[in-house]
């Protein structure tokens, strides 16, 4: 299990292959939510979907105000992944900017594969172009599961 | 407010438009429902997770509702003034989830 808890938190359990693949998506998390013009661009439409999708106007209000915090409060986030990457020792706060982070590299990445509920390990054989990308997808899976449940026990 | 709405839109309407005065008066009568879509990314024990911390369900009625976006395509998950479930749908978003909302009708 990727994560425990202790008597002061959590404890993250995770080798320095997988800090180091962390950091660096964690550097292109940041790149992307920094983005001069994200339109057009679904990874980020999955991050900040419309709340009114069927009133444009409406949605312009709604990501004039809610918007510019959410993205503030992503990169926060990554911030303390990047900041806590080596950590061995984890607060409460901190694991749930890892849940998040871990959450929405989930989300573009899935979002840049176009995975559907029938995607399978056997659509991205061997010499697949995206068959990396696709085990990455599959080692966050595993780490977002885990998190989940570190947090759920106890 | 479907009329207002659909006649002030286009694409190139301007944020600051105004809305006919009585807009806002109507809007506090009707309760407006926060809806999860279902997605092909979002783990299953994530989502209950989300919706036991974000709204203090409890894990069977958090389970149910993460079913319901599971096998039918969607859920309600809250409801309440148009502020509230803006405030909702924003949290869920902070959390990953595809969140909509739209009059209870």
């Amino acid at each position: 299990m990727p994560l425990t808890r202790d008597d002061e938190g959590f404890v993250l359990h995770l080798s320095t292959g997988e800090r180091d693949l962390l950091r660096g998506l964690c550097g292109q998390l940041r790149e992307l939510l920094r983005e001069a013009d994200p339109s057009g661009d679904p990874a980020i439409a999955r991050l900040f979907p419309p709340a009114y999708p069927d009133d444009p106007l409406r949605n312009l209000d709604f990501e004039r105000d809610a918007g510019s915090g959410l993205v503030a409060d992503r990169l926060a986030a990554v911030d303390v992944v990047e900041t806590t990457v080596d950590a061995e020792h984890l607060s409460e706060d901190e694991v749930m900017a890892w849940l998040g982070s871990v959450n929405a590299l989930r989300l573009v990445l899935g979002t840049r594969l176009e995975l559907t509920e029938e995607t399978t390990e056997a659509d991205y054989p061997e010499g697949h172009a995206d068959r990396d990308a696709y085990g990455m997808y599959l080692y966050l899976t595993w780490l977002e599961a885990g998190i989940v449940e570190g947090l759920s026990e106890g | 407010m479907t009329l207002a709405s659909s006649t002030i839109r286009s694409a190139t309407a301007p944020a600051e438009i105004r809305r006919p005065a009585g807009d806002e008066a109507i809007e506090t009568d009707i309760p407006w429902i926060v809806i999860v879509w279902n997605d092909p990314i979002n783990l299953m024990s994530y989502v209950t997770w989300v919706f036991q911390t974000l709204f203090g369900y409890p894990r069977e009625k958090a389970e149910r509702l993460m079913m319901d976006v599971h096998t039918k395509g969607k859920a309600v998950v809250s409801s309440g003034t148009r502020t509230e479930a803006e405030r909702d749908v924003a949290r869920l978003h902070a959390k990953g989830l595809w969140a909509t909302m739209q009059r209870d009708v």
